[in-house]
């Protein structure tokens, strides 16, 4: 398909990496970049492969899920594409991997030195849930000015005001400066954030911007002293129907006619390890 | 150079011909085709013309509601769901291609076998809606549909007027409403409960005779979107509905969109109003008429008012 490697050329790869160092020097705070046109349609997760495109090399071992999943379309497809253009190994397992591209999810596995885990972003500023303004939203970044997010955070909690806040996508304070999206991860993901040995990118192309965490940066969930977050673990003892796992985070499978419903781990990688466990007990 | 045929643009231009069938709200792939030959490609001109033509053919009546739970599926999917009722159908999409030029079609192909059918499409089980407790429709059922080519657009609007205007709407109009709703929506976001392709049968009853027959099979894509509205104990999910002729996902999934953010406070003036693209594109290119005495009696009271007279 095309000569170049991992199909971007080596300039707009180079200024996408100029711009990772600047992300990763202000943790945190949404930098502009200019993310090249990849072939694939934005909302796909283009802010990711972007910047996977610009980091990738050939001695790379690359993990790419969707949703927790090595197996579903979007994640194989992104894998098979940087296989054609990188010719790079890839792999399920992530203590293999040295780069891995995720959507809504953290893998659950741990996570080591000296890997890039590299999330796909659709919007990339939490403000704007709460400001209409672009302008408005910068500027409140630009001041730490985050009050307003405090109010209705504490509005919802008193029941006065709409919900502010959804069970995904929850605002994430860095190193006590810059508000960040997660990006739509269930908001218990929150916490794998956190003091993280990896380095972590986020990338969303289609709204032009792209922030990082170096590995250790403290990223806590927004709350008050008195209230503390509530990472949202649900309560009807669902379990995974395939390996029977309770405490994993699990996508809702199937509505069955009787009204319940099946339950299966998102994080493909980890199921498959309990099976194995179980097996080889 | 040979001249292009009609039956090459409705067989290679299926895109094309099916977004011009559904704007035009003519379901006739030969004058679709027709059409875009005429107005050499051009979609909004090609519209105009079937919508041209369809104000000649007389008003027969409309149709038994079309039981999109029937469809013959080519493509069934759910975003909210890893299975649904009826199974998932990927079928052929563009979503997932990698968007590179293929040269090798710049070569005129050798003329080829076409492959044999890969999936059995007249199987598949009805599909039921999962989510049905928790999405109420939202609105009362009305006793006919109303013919929206009869019927001028004025407040309040009913269910089918709504659904009419949005189907014979502008595809790009549609999709950049829905993307403001998408990049502003804050704590709120659609889901694709269900997404359909294929063929389902459409019925008419004779009134005079008390029989209800098939005219035909038409190939359809349909959507469902579900949207959480939180507001306390009132907090539910609430529905929209897309549908296209043919295979147009994009058509599809903007209108289920917008008409779900129809329910949680979208203009309805806006949308309706404006949505038309046989409407706009007639009205934006009017500005090329000769304007002289408005804009002559403009220019004096820009002079009259900047005092400069």
């Amino acid at each position: 398909m095309t000569e170049t490697f991992a199909y971007l050329d080596e300039d707009s790869k180079r200024s996408v990496r100029r711009t990772i160092l600047k992300a990763l020097a202000v943790p945190g705070y949404q930098v502009p970049f200019i993310a090249p046109e990849m072939p694939i349609a934005y909302g796909w997760g283009v802010g990711g492969m972007v910047v996977t495109a610009s980091l990738i090399g050939e001695d790379d071992r690359l993990k790419v899920t969707d949703h927790g999943s090595d197996e579903t379309v979007n994640a194989v497809n992104i894998r098979a594409f940087f296989t054609r253009t990188a010719f790079v190994a890839t792999t399920t397992l992530t203590r293999e991997a040295t780069l891995i591209q995720v959507r809504q999810r953290v893998p659950e596995a741990m996570l080591a030195e000296g890997q890039v885990v590299v999330y796909q972003v659709p919007r990339p500023d939490p403000l704007r849930a709460f400001v209409s303004s672009a302008g408005e939203a910068a500027r409140m970044h630009a001041a730490a000015d985050y009050g307003r997010v405090y109010t209705r955070l504490f509005e919802e909690r008193t029941g006065s005001g709409s919900i502010a806040q959804p069970g995904y996508d929850y605002p994430a304070m860095v190193v006590g400066r810059y508000l960040m999206s997660p990006s739509p991860i269930p908001k218990r993901d929150n916490a794998r954030l956190d003091n993280s040995p990896a380095i972590q990118i986020f990338g969303a192309a289609r709204e032009r911007r792209l922030y990082a965490l170096p590995p250790y940066t403290r990223v806590e969930s927004i709350a008050f002293e008195d209230v503390p977050f509530d990472p949202g673990y649900p309560s009807d003892g669902r379990r995974c129907v395939i390996c029977g796992c309770t405490t994993s985070h699990l996508d809702h499978l199937l509505l069955k006619d009787d009204g319940t419903s099946e339950w299966v781990c998102s994080d493909t990688e980890c199921c498959a390890e309990r099976m194995e466990e179980a097996a080889s007990a | 150079m040979p001249e292009l045929t009609v039956a090459q643009i409705s067989e290679q231009m299926r895109g094309a011909v099916d977004r011009v069938m559904t704007e035009g709200a003519l379901y006739d792939r030969d004058l679709a085709a027709l059409a875009l030959k005429q107005a050499q490609g051009d979609v909004a001109e090609a519209t105009f013309l079937l919508r041209a033509h369809r104000a000649t053919l007389r008003r027969m009546g409309h149709s038994a509601p079309i039981d999109f739970s029937a469809i013959r599926h080519d493509r069934h999917i759910s975003a909210t769901v890893k299975e649904l009722p009826g199974g998932q159908i990927l079928g052929a999409t563009y979503d997932y291609t990698h968007r590179l030029l293929d040269f090798s079609l710049m070569e005129e192909a050798a003329s080829s076998p076409l492959p044999e059918e890969a999936v059995s499409t007249s199987c598949a089980p009805p599909s039921s809606r999962c989510c049905d407790r928790l999405a109420g429709e939202g609105r009362e059922p009305e006793e006919a549909p109303v013919d929206i080519t009869r019927v001028p657009l004025r407040p309040p609007y009913g269910a089918s007027e709504t659904l009419g205007h949005l189907v014979r709407g502008e595809e790009g109009f549609l999709t950049g409403i829905a993307y403001t709703r998408l990049r502003t929506a804050g704590a709120s976001h659609p889901y694709v409960e269900e997404l359909s392709a294929g063929e389902v049968e459409v019925f008419v009853e004779l009134e005079d005779i008390g029989l209800t027959v098939s005219v035909g099979d038409i190939e359809v894509t349909a959507c469902r979107m579900v949207a959480p509205v939180l507001d306390g104990r009132q907090s539910h999910l609430s529905a929209g509905f897309g549908v296209a002729f043919g295979a147009n996902e994009r058509k599809a999934v903007a209108m289920a969109t917008v008409d779900q953010a129809l329910k949680s406070g979208l203009d309805p003036d806006l949308v309706l109003g404006h949505g038309d693209g046989v409407e706009a594109s007639g009205y934006v290119s009017h500005l090329k008429l000769p304007h002289y005495s408005d804009f002559q009696a403009d220019l004096e009271t820009i002079r009259r008012l900047a005092g400069d007279d």
